[in-house]
């Protein structure tokens, strides 16, 4: 187990290095423009090269990653271009919306599709069965995008319009403001990355435990006389559940792109949305952290997924 | 690979020997499957309607950029709802949104399938070069799938994208770049165990070389996962495309896409529904018959999964 945590780490940190050329690259293949827009319209051409001498532009690109990467192993990932602000505090920031988004959909969307799958897997066939498999495709085949404008215009819009203001049309107020106004903010979102999310996992449920009730040892414990919701919940789901584990892992990992487009809709200032706005300004040490941050939680998401397979299944762990 | 029926008692007329490939078989089973054959039609009446779109334009008299800013919006410069004129209402320029929905249908389509073609071909060609010939090919990338899989996707596209602008290309290509690693990953662990096969190791001793067991005896037998995953995949490319066009990286206004027109609506959800629900209709409806082909087809190649029900 420590071997496999040693060469996992490692292998991460290989693929770390190499995103974070590739990011480098990437943003020196265009010509940037960033020098021109602090400096403003009227700049003369000296202004721009004394902007860029400030932040570094002008020296060549090896030599920019080399101290870039020397900072970074020092815990210091830079200042953000137009601010100077530091990209750990800006990370520090927005990370706690973000987690809070991503947290309360996940378990949303895990207790939803988990529990719709075992329900679809137990009574294949049945009216709920085909309800759930309907239900899911469809939220299946929703783009994240229109699901939170839909959500919108019925539940805050329309509401309101009708005299409840029940929900706000977008923002966050952090946990220190009271735990009502935070929720408040929240369920929107939460319910647009998790009803999709939840589609995928309830087929994904619904098609392993289909496998799993089939097996011989579930015979074998309804032939013992075990009630079967101990049979389902204990025994069944159990196993069932690797599949389901795998992909949340993947999932988990993606979130800090896939909340951009959530976070977008409802004018959450989290992660995702600091990292288009700074895409969109060309605010490489912004870019480059979030970038490194979101691949390492792919990466630590990745390896907890190893983990808790062979927690889940013994079979692993000879491995 | 082929079944062949029992051949009767000898009489008169031998019994007709009929070679059924498991492409046929799966064929006769998508056809019975009336969910998956009416979502076909649907989807072949969505691709009439891209190849068509000019004649939409041509029936409705409205070319889909031409701005009609006195009968297509009203006196407060709002967008008109549907009717006789306007089908589908206008949009805030005073656009025909039922000519720009179909002309939208050609970007979904056109993205969706050229895309998804991409990806499978690199994801193939990747998959079995690493899968058969392993060593150093499969070590080199196998890690290049893992350093694809680890990127953030989305976070990764935009920047790609925001670096060179909006163009239909670059959609295509970033969309490519980070879907070829699932397949190739899939295609790698069939490879791995169809290369053990005796029929692979016949073929060796008969002097066929790497190339040639490759094209020829590897690759049809991995194809079937290949195309369960193409057609799931095709819905989840228009998603995308959507999505990015959504953000403003997709495609170039003014040209009509369904994930542009519906963030051109978001300052008018108030005002003018149909703004944002008719493009957004259209989008949920295409990737829902696809995902619904999609699930027919898998069903079609892994029969297993109904007999497994039935019982």
């Amino acid at each position: 187990m420590v071997r496999f945590l040693v060469r996992r780490t490692l292998s991460g940190l290989l693929v770390l290095w190499l995103i974070s050329m590739a990011v480098f690259a990437l943003f020196f293949i265009t010509p940037s423009n960033v020098a021109r827009t602090i400096a403003g319209r009227q700049a003369t051409p000296e202004i721009i090269a004394a902007v860029n001498r400030r932040l570094g532009l002008d020296q060549p690109l090896w030599k920019q990653y080399l101290s870039f990467v020397n900072k970074a192993l020092h815990g210091d990932l830079g200042y953000d271009f137009y601010h100077q602000v530091s990209v750990a505090h800006i990370i520090g920031q927005a990370l706690p919306i973000t987690v809070s988004l991503a947290v309360g959909a996940s378990i949303i969307w895990l207790a939803l599709g988990v529990f719709n799958g075992v329900m679809s897997a137990v009574h294949p066939r049945s009216f709920l069965d085909r309800a759930l498999t309907a239900v899911s495709l469809f939220f299946f085949s929703i783009p994240s995008f229109l699901l939170g404008l839909v959500l919108l215009y019925f539940l805050y819009f329309r509401l309101t319009v009708a005299g409840y203001t029940w929900f706000p049309a977008g923002g966050y107020a952090p946990l220190s403001a009271g735990l009502g106004p935070w929720l408040n903010h929240l369920i929107l979102p939460w319910f647009t990355l998790a009803l999709i999310s939840a589609a995928v996992y309830t087929r994904l449920t619904r098609g392993s435990m289909l496998d799993i009730l089939s097996e011989d040892y579930i015979k074998t414990a309804r032939s013992k006389g075990l009630s079967e919701r101990r049979v389902v919940y204990r025994h069944g789901l159990r196993s069932a559940l690797t599949p389901v584990v795998t992909q949340f892992g993947i999932d988990l990992g993606q979130l800090v792109g896939g909340v951009i487009i959530t976070e977008t809709v409802f004018s959450l200032p989290g992660l995702g949305k600091t990292s288009y706005d700074a895409i969109t300004q060309q605010d490489l040490p912004v870019i480059i952290g979030i970038v490194l941050f979101a691949a390492t939680a792919v990466i630590v998401a990745n390896i907890l997924v190893d983990v808790a397979y062979a927690l889940l299944d013994p079979r692993v762990r000879m491995h | 690979m082929t079944m062949t029926t029992t051949a009767a008692p000898v009489t008169e007329t031998p019994a007709r020997i009929e070679g059924r490939s498991p492409w046929l078989l799966a064929w006769r089973r998508l056809r019975r499957d009336r969910v998956a054959m009416v979502s076909l039609a649907i989807i072949v009446v969505i691709f009439l309607v891209a190849v068509f779109a000019p004649v939409v334009a041509a029936l409705t008299g409205h070319p889909p950029n031409e701005q009609y800013r006195q009968t297509g919006l009203t006196p407060d410069g709002l967008p008109r709802p549907p009717s006789g004129t306007f089908l589908f209402g206008t949009d805030d320029l005073g656009r025909d949104i039922l000519v720009r929905v179909a002309y939208g249908a050609r970007v979904s389509l056109g993205v969706g399938v050229v895309a998804t073609l991409l990806t499978v071909v690199v994801g193939v060609v990747i998959g079995v070069a690493a899968g058969f010939l392993g060593g150093w090919v499969d070590t080199v990338l196998a890690r290049l799938i893992d350093v694809v899989l680890s990127l953030p996707f989305l976070l990764t596209a935009i920047a790609l994208v925001s670096l060179s602008g909006p163009s239909l290309t670059l959609t295509v290509l970033v969309i490519g770049f980070f879907s070829w690693s699932s397949v190739a990953r899939i295609v790698r662990g069939q490879v791995l165990s169809i290369k053990e096969r005796e029929y692979v190791e016949a073929a060796r001793s008969l002097g066929a070389g790497d190339l040639r067991i490759m094209a020829v005896d590897v690759l049809p037998n991995v194809l079937a996962p290949v195309i369960v995953y193409t057609t799931l995949l095709i819905p989840v490319v228009i998603s995308v495309q959507a999505s990015l066009s959504f953000l403003g990286l997709g495609i170039e206004p003014p040209t009509a896409d369904w994930g542009g027109m519906i963030a051109e609506s978001r300052n008018y959800y108030q005002t003018s529904w149909w703004f944002m629900f008719l493009p957004g209709m259209a989008l949920v409806f295409t990737t829902l018959v696809f995902n619904l082909l999609g699930d027919g087809v898998r069903d079609a190649f892994d029969p297993r999964v109904d007999r497994l029900i039935r019982k």
